[in-house]
């Protein structure tokens, strides 16, 4: 029973790491080879990936990527643990409230707000400024400096399991709010701190439909994930090339993933199942 | 306690609610950001619903709009039951082992995680029909070899079981759920005298209805916006958005289209309100039953 199950989960496995491998192989063949559906590459093509860094400027993108999912995840950090500090530990009138709206903001549909955004980013604002907005990463990153859902109800959950008596001992020492803050709540929280600057990181880094509203029309600022959606129609590359760069945009996912996967799955089910 | 507030509430008023109501304004008005936006009354609905007169002849409205209805609860109503049903089946194999859990578990949590837009790519070099490795395996053993995203057909299929690689997350939350489910009440109903099926069906299943909501919840909220998996895949196989023959064109895909290729901004906002609506509408429909099948307790709250 036991042999029969293992051999299923074993079964399973192959099925969910078939994928990944027939892209590792396929990124390594030669372009005629990547037509044949073969999976072992001969000859290895280890200069593939050298071609896609520079004939189609991968190092590019993925510095915007980079710069996209850095950027934005110190945004959500910092204005996120100051925010679930307020809805966790500090009592005023109309906080549930107030806190039910935050949640109902998670339920919104990108879509309903991306395109007042839109027109925002390209006409108000821009006129505001003088800045221009639309073809840059700023219309992706300014929004996480203002707080997101997710991480201020991941933030505040875990806040609340902290022990009332250790901030309790400093107010009564005369420490104000954003003392407490950050000298026992924000040392405490490190691990929901790191699940949520991780979360970030990877949603952003994965993100394509930001990107390609915003960037679309413009080849120098575009992410990753835009170019690569484009990648065979505009560079008509092959397949091996395509393989390649897919792989150099998974790859640093999974490698975090990997790293971090303990922070993930706690994160993941102290969202859905004590939600 | 407002200072820590401020940077939620000026992101609220201005990233959240101040656009709601612009699009809630634009939905009524012709937009196309050249010119500034023109009141039309109700007109962007009607043309959605194919009830539009315009100057005096009934207009056939938006050819593509029910299309990308049907196309949506396609997915939604084969996508969700089958994550749901895999994601189950797999969390319970898992709670079997005594060894090897964390590593299973990793592994098929990780998908979940990869980018859409790489995993898409992936799938469609996998389904090729011709040289990709699911055709040729499908050939050896003798069956049908379908033009996957070449077909009308077979283009949603193959997005489905896309879907199901990345059913990762929902798997630790079921096996979350598993393991919550208090030891004494199986021993209380081995005791009766039931098997294995009853096992399931009257211990396991009901403590599982937290989770099983969840997902079905967010499930429904997603399959609304499913779309970067059926943008990558149409214009990357087969060459056009919603190919072949507009069976990928999706409500979010078509939204983007109207709102970012043809910048019928009125338009797609009205678009996108029907769909913020409907979304919610099913939501509360979902959370009125869920006291009839829902079980809380036992840990899960």
């Amino acid at each position: 029973m036991m042999v029969a199950n293992h051999c299923v989960l074993i079964a399973v496995s192959c099925a969910f790491l078939f994928p990944v491998v027939y892209m590792f192989f396929t990124a390594l063949q030669s372009d005629n080879q990547a037509l044949t559906g073969s999976l072992w590459p001969n000859p290895f093509m280890w200069s593939n990936f050298s071609t896609v860094f520079h004939d189609i400027n991968v190092a590019q993108y993925a510095w915007n990527t980079f710069l996209y999912a850095g950027l934005s995840t110190v945004g959500v950090v910092c204005s996120c643990v100051p925010v679930a500090y307020a809805f966790a530990r500090i009592d005023w009138r109309g906080r549930n409230i107030v806190f039910l709206l935050v949640l109902s903001t998670l339920m919104l549909p990108n879509q309903v707000t991306s395109i007042p955004l839109y027109i925002l980013w390209a006409k108000q604002f821009h006129e505001w400024t003088g800045i221009q907005f639309i073809g840059t990463l700023k219309p992706l990153i300014i929004p996480s400096f203002f707080g997101d859902a997710f991480s201020i109800f991941l933030l505040r959950q875990f806040f609340m399991t902290i022990p009332k008596e250790l901030s309790e001992a400093m107010r009564v020492d005369g420490a104000n709010e954003l003392q407490i803050l950050w000298k026992v709540i924000v040392p405490l929280a490190k691990p929901a701190i790191v699940a949520v600057a991780l979360f970030n990181f990877i949603y952003a880094w994965n993100d394509f439909y930001g990107p390609l509203v915003y960037l679309a029309q413009s080849p120098d600022s575009q992410t990753l994930s835009v170019a690569l959606s484009a990648f065979r129609g505009i560079h008509h590359v092959d397949w091996n090339l395509t393989m390649a760069a897919a792989l150099i945009f998974m790859l640093p996912v999974i490698v975090i993933f990997f790293l971090a996967q303990r922070v993930f799955i706690e994160g993941i089910t102290l969202t859905g199942v004590k939600g | 306690m407002l200072l820590l507030l401020s940077p939620w509430i000026i992101g609220f008023v201005a990233f959240t609610m101040g656009p709601m109501v612009l699009s809630f304004y634009y939905s009524f008005t012709h937009y196309d950001l050249l010119t500034s936006p023109h009141w039309i009354g109700l007109d962007n609905y009607r043309f959605m619903f194919g009830k539009l007169t315009l100057n005096g002849q009934p207009n056939q409205g938006d050819p593509f709009f029910w299309t990308s209805v049907q196309n949506t609860l396609w997915i939604i109503v084969f996508g969700v039951p089958l994550r749901i049903f895999f994601g189950i089946i797999t969390a319970m194999l898992l709670t079997r082992p005594k060894r090897g859990v964390n590593g299973y578990r990793t592994l098929f949590f990780m998908p979940s995680m990869a980018p859409t837009v790489g995993a898409s790519l992936v799938f469609v070099y996998l389904f090729n029909p011709a040289t990709g490795p699911i055709n040729q395996f499908l050939g050896h053993i003798g069956l049908n070899q379908p033009l996957w995203f070449f077909d009308p057909t077979w283009a949603k299929p193959a997005l489905l079981i896309l879907g199901l690689w990345g059913i990762g997350d929902a798997i630790v939350l079921y096996l979350a759920g598993l393991l919550n489910v208090p030891r004494d009440l199986y021993e209380a109903i081995a005791i009766e005298g039931a098997n294995a099926w009853q096992r399931f069906r009257y211990v396991t299943l009901p403590m599982l209805t937290p989770v099983i909501f969840f997902t079905l919840i967010i499930g429904i909220i997603d399959g609304f916006q499913y779309f970067d998996q059926a943008y990558v895949s149409s214009t990357t196989a087969s060459g056009g958005v919603g190919s072949p023959d507009n069976s990928l064109l999706f409500y979010s895909v078509w939204l983007y289209e109207q709102a970012f290729s043809y910048f019928h901004m009125g338009y797609a906002s009205a678009m996108a309100w029907v769909m913020f609506v409907a979304t919610m509408a099913l939501t509360a429909v979902l959370l009125l039953t869920s006291r009839r099948w829902v079980h809380y307790g036992g840990g899960l709250s």
